[in-house]
């Protein structure tokens, strides 16, 4: 496990290195960095100046690790749009995206774990044909037009639910449903396919020859490892909803960080939404780390190695 | 005792091709997918000849005007118009030439990229394998719709590029998939025999190889299409995918959004027929994967 | 003798695309206390569905149907699922073909003796694990106590299946059923396992089940045999018997197919019977094995019936008494 771990972390490091070169250099894509950050109205000594302001002037590959160098330390210069440090309008940002990025995860586990089990407890029942259904429109629908749907039946029609704005915790209801059905279908896919595999699994006879209770041979006998992928996906899935947050808090106004991202993108704020970007590949990374180390934990052939 | 005599098909049973066929039209998945999928396609194709109007001709009189359905709807503008009264049936089928364009060409860019990446990995193994599986690793870390929606900002949207985008950033699935089962397929006898033989790498990947991943390579294909339609539509709904005037589907909702308190329909009905097409691939897509694997005994 | 198990008429069907699967066709023997019954025949006659159907245990499409199945005076058909599940692993139990999928990579192999003898006995924690060791010991594995604590990965497929029969044992069951125990393992442990499993009879005086299809093995542990030929069981009776004066022309067959120590020369061909076994999906007229028979008249394409040709001895096969002569002089 131990080694494991070394192992993994290393693999963690090496990725996220590539990865912040890799958003380093979308900034070069448009060609001069000082001329997209002036903007278009600007003159010969705006760009000068932007220069000088922001190390253009230097080496790409010293600009580079300053830049490394102050992420790391959570310094990312200043928003060109809001002159504020970026940092803290990300600190400020941030609470809300991850309130809605449980709520939804929350969410998608309550609703698809039950009836993933449902429909392998009763392969093509009725419940098990409804589920699949389910999956299968769920996973065609466009999140932000399901999003704009929702506000014009639950905000207009029958005016029971805010359409946007983060005050309250009615304003998450909706943005959670939404970005919370989006992982429905794969979570719903994986616990049905996982348990039915495992249920005609040789130890499950065994559980069943030994004359255990049909709610413990579930419980304790199949579950526990038909979920185990459902972990690893539960933490891609996080990673993903955060993303998907920059399309849902844009439709319902939340003022988190995917609004944030979508703001200064719209706004050419280079700084910002590099390290928005920076940040949210970083969360990634993090996570898929803490699920294969969870991963490893469940399933003793590696933890006791 | 039966004394007519027997079939050709009594005796030597239905042949594999007879039998896909039969699996296939018997598959309600793929024949409803396929079918919706069928429409969108004839709707791109023949848009010119079907299209009633114009997708671009404004007509500032004829503003806003509701679908058939609702009370002041007309058989002149069948789905209405938008608020500068273009025709909205000829901007949803001259739409649908848009996403399709945008997930074939997506698809296929990031297929030649993703199966040769794959492929090469699981052939090879070894350091191939390893800088590939780290390639998927760091890709998978970057959050598309952000890289795509950052990328579009800086170097401008159009149509082009919207491709190219989604090209160069949906490969990672099938890499994944072709690594996997150009591994299978790798470790079975006949591959070794064939390199035995003297058969050339070339040979053996472009004969042995490509023909057995090919199932899998059609229904991630299937897949990705689904994907790089719906990030199309999404960067459009956002400002940063193909421009106005474009009839993009994700651009008209977009634009209908802020009719949405009374005029629901205007993102209503882009949105269905978005919504239909990812359901009509995304069913072709599971059919094609139930048909081809081999039949289990669950 | 007191009679364990007796069944009588057991059939099991699987639905399938291409028909209905009879897998097994109305089978019935009977295994008293202390006694070895072999259930022999090649692979897919019906020998694991039946062991299954015994402990009701089917796949869930598969149907199982019978006159009677009767377990230590108890009707088995009559007790439902509950009942069953009360009797699984405390008055009978199983071990299968497969020892290295058949536990639980999640949990330690402690844990997974102990849980049954738990639930049905209502022991401690303590005696639960007492026993799982005094039990692990008698099954042959070196520091058991240490065992307990380790997971089925760390363990040879042998241990593991050494494993399985600890664990069929802890509740002291009356009927054991071993469904190829030794066929996943190399052949050093496959003798070792057979060896462990026949002194353990005899040290519990339990009833055996052992599913092979392999005659070396019937004629080392077996005091009664039943050969199984495409879901039917074709020829019963005591080992001694069977092998001294095989009567149906498959079982004949089937000796022909080992060798012999002594009579077998090195190199000389075994016999092989020619033909392939019917397809079992749907009803089926006559005897089965008349394809393949060298003595099948046309009688045998319509009609079959078990004849007893000795005391405990009895052949499906309705010229048994000409074979029987016929063989009897060429062995001569
Ligand atoms: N789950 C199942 N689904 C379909 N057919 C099965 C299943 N299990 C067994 N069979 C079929 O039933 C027959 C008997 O199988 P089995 O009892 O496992 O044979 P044996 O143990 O004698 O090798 C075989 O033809 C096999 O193909
Ligand atoms: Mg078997």
């Amino acid at each position: 496990m131990l080694i494991y771990t070394a192992k993994r972390i290393l693999l963690a490091i090496l990725v996220s290195l590539t990865v912040s070169a890799l958003v380093f250099s979308l900034l070069y894509l448009s060609g001069d960095p000082a001329t997209a950050l002036a903007g278009e109205r600007a003159n010969e000594a705006d760009i000068l100046a932007i220069k000088a302001a922001y190390g253009f002037d230097q080496p790409v590959y010293v600009q580079y690790f300053k830049w490394l160098a102050g992420a790391v330390q959570g310094e990312f210069g200043n928003s060109v749009y809001f002159r504020l440090p970026v940092i803290d309008l990300i600190t400020e940002r941030l609470p809300v995206t991850m309130t809605l990025g449980v709520c939804a995860m929350a969410f998608a586990l309550l609703l698809s774990i039950p009836l993933g089990v449902l429909a392998a407890m009763y392969p093509n029942s009725l419940i098990d044909r409804a589920a699949l259904l389910l999956a299968v429109l769920g996973q065609a629908l466009p999140s932000f037009w399901f999003a704009l749907m929702l506000i014009v039946v639950f905000a207009y029609w029958f005016p029971i639910l805010p359409a946007s704005g983060s005050d309250s915790w009615e304003h998450f209801v909706l943005p959670t449903i939404v970005l919370g059905y989006y992982a429905t279908p794969a979570f719903m896919r994986l616990t049905r396919t996982g348990l039915l595999d495992v249920l005609s699994s040789d130890y499950v006879r065994t559980a069943r020859a030994k004359g255990l209770r049909p709610a413990k041979v579930l419980f304790k006998h199949a579950l526990r490892n038909a979920i185990i992928p459902v972990v690893s996906l539960a933490a891609v899935q996080f990673g993903f909803m955060l993303t998907g947050s920059i399309i849902i808090e844009t439709v319902f106004a939340l003022h988190g960080a995917g609004f944030l991202a979508w703001e200064s993108i719209s706004r050419s704020d280079f700084p910002t939404v590099q390290a928005v970007l920076l940040l949210f590949s970083w969360f990634y990374i993090i996570l898929t780390f803490l699920a294969d180390l969870l991963n490893a934990w469940l399933n003793p052939r590696i933890r006791v190695a | 005792m039966n004394t007519t005599a027997p079939t050709t098909e009594q005796i030597l049973g239905p042949t594999p091709g007879q039998i896909l066929r039969r699996k296939i039209f018997g598959h309600r998945g793929i024949v409803i997918g396929g079918g919706i999928f069928l429409i969108i396609v004839l709707m791109a194709v023949l848009a010119p000849l079907i299209a009633p109007y114009d997708p671009y001709h404004q007509d500032l009189v004829a503003r806003l005007v509701p679908p058939i359905w609702q009370d002041k709807g007309t058989w002149t503008h069948v789905l209405g118009t938008d608020q500068v009264g273009r025709d909205y049936l000829s901007r949803l089928i001259y739409g649908a030439r848009i996403s399709l364009m945008i997930g074939v060409m997506a698809a296929l860019i990031s297929g030649i990229i993703g199966t040769s990446m794959g492929v090469a990995a699981g052939y090879f193994g070894g350091k191939v394998d390893m800088v590939v599986t780290f390639l998927i690793t760091c890709r998978l870390s970057l959050p598309v719709i952000l890289v795509s929606l950052a990328v579009v900002a800086i170097v401008g949207g159009s149509l082009e590029m919207v491709i190219l985008v989604l090209g160069l950033l949906l490969w990672d699935r099938y890499a994944v998939v072709m690594r996997a089962s150009t591994q299978q397929i790798r470790s079975l006898d006949y591959i070794a025999a064939a390199q035995a033989a003297g058969c050339s790498t070339w040979y053996i990947l472009a004969r042995e190889i490509l023909p057995n991943v090919m199932n899998q390579l059609i229904v991630v294909a299937t897949l990705e299409f689904a994907h790089a339609v719906l990030l199309e539509a999404a960067l459009s709904f956002l400002g940063l995918g193909v421009q106005p005037p474009l009839p993009s589907w994700g651009l008209m909702i977009s634009e209908g959004r802020n009719y949405i308190l009374f005029d629901a329909w205007l993102i209503a009905i882009p949105g269905s027929a978005l919504f239909m097409m990812l359901l009509a691939v995304n069913l072709l897509g599971d059919g094609v994967r139930d048909v081809t694997v081999p039949e289990n005994r669950a | 003798m007191t009679t364990t198990l007796s069944v009588e008429n057991l059939r099991v069907s699987i639905p399938l695309s291409a028909g209905v699967l009879h897998a097994v066709r109305g089978i019935s023997f009977e295994v008293a206390k202390g006694e070895t019954l072999c259930l022999v025949g090649e692979s897919g006659c019906g020998k694991s569905l039946t062991s299954l159907a015994l402990m009701n245990l089917l796949p869930s499409r598969a149907k199982r149907d019978a006159d009677r199945i009767e377990f230590d005076g108890t009707d088995l058909l009559g007790v439902g699922e509950r009942g069953m599940a009360r009797m699984r692993g405390n008055s009978m139990a199983m071990i299968f073909q497969e020892p290295m999928t058949s536990l639980n990579p999640a949990y330690t192999i402690g844990n997974q003796l102990e849980e049954g003898i738990r639930l049905h006995k209502g022991v401690s924690a303590r005696e639960a694990r007492e026993r799982a060791v005094y039990l692990l010991e008698k099954v042959g594995i070196t520091a058991a106590a240490s065992r307990l604590t380790q997971y089925p990965h760390q363990l040879s497929g042998g241990l593991r299946q050494r494993v399985m029969i600890a664990m069929a044992l802890m509740c002291g069951p009356d009927l054991l059923i071993c469904d190829e125990p030794t066929t996943a393992l190399d052949v050093t442990i496959q003798a070792q396992i057979l060896h462990l499993i026949k002194d353990l009879q005899r040290e519990f005086d339990m009833a055996v089940i052992l599913i092979t299809h392999d005659l070396g093995v019937v004629a080392r542990v077996a005091d009664r045999v039943a050969v199984m030929y495409a879901g039917e069981i074709i020829e019963s009776g005591d080992v001694a018997e069977i092998f001294s004066r095989p009567t149906h022309p498959y079982t004949q067959g089937l000796l022909n197919c080992i060798p012999v120590p002594g009579k077998t020369r090195h190199g000389e061909r075994l016999g092989t019977i020619p033909g392939i076994v019917p397809s079992m999906i749907g009803e089926m007229a006559g005897c089965a094995f008349a394809n393949r028979c060298s003595y099948a008249q046309d009688i045998c394409q319509q009609h079959v019936e078990t004849h007893t040709v000795a005391p405990n001895h009895a052949v499906r096969c309705v010229r048994a008494e000409q074979v029987r002569t016929v063989a009897a002089g060429s062995l001569a």
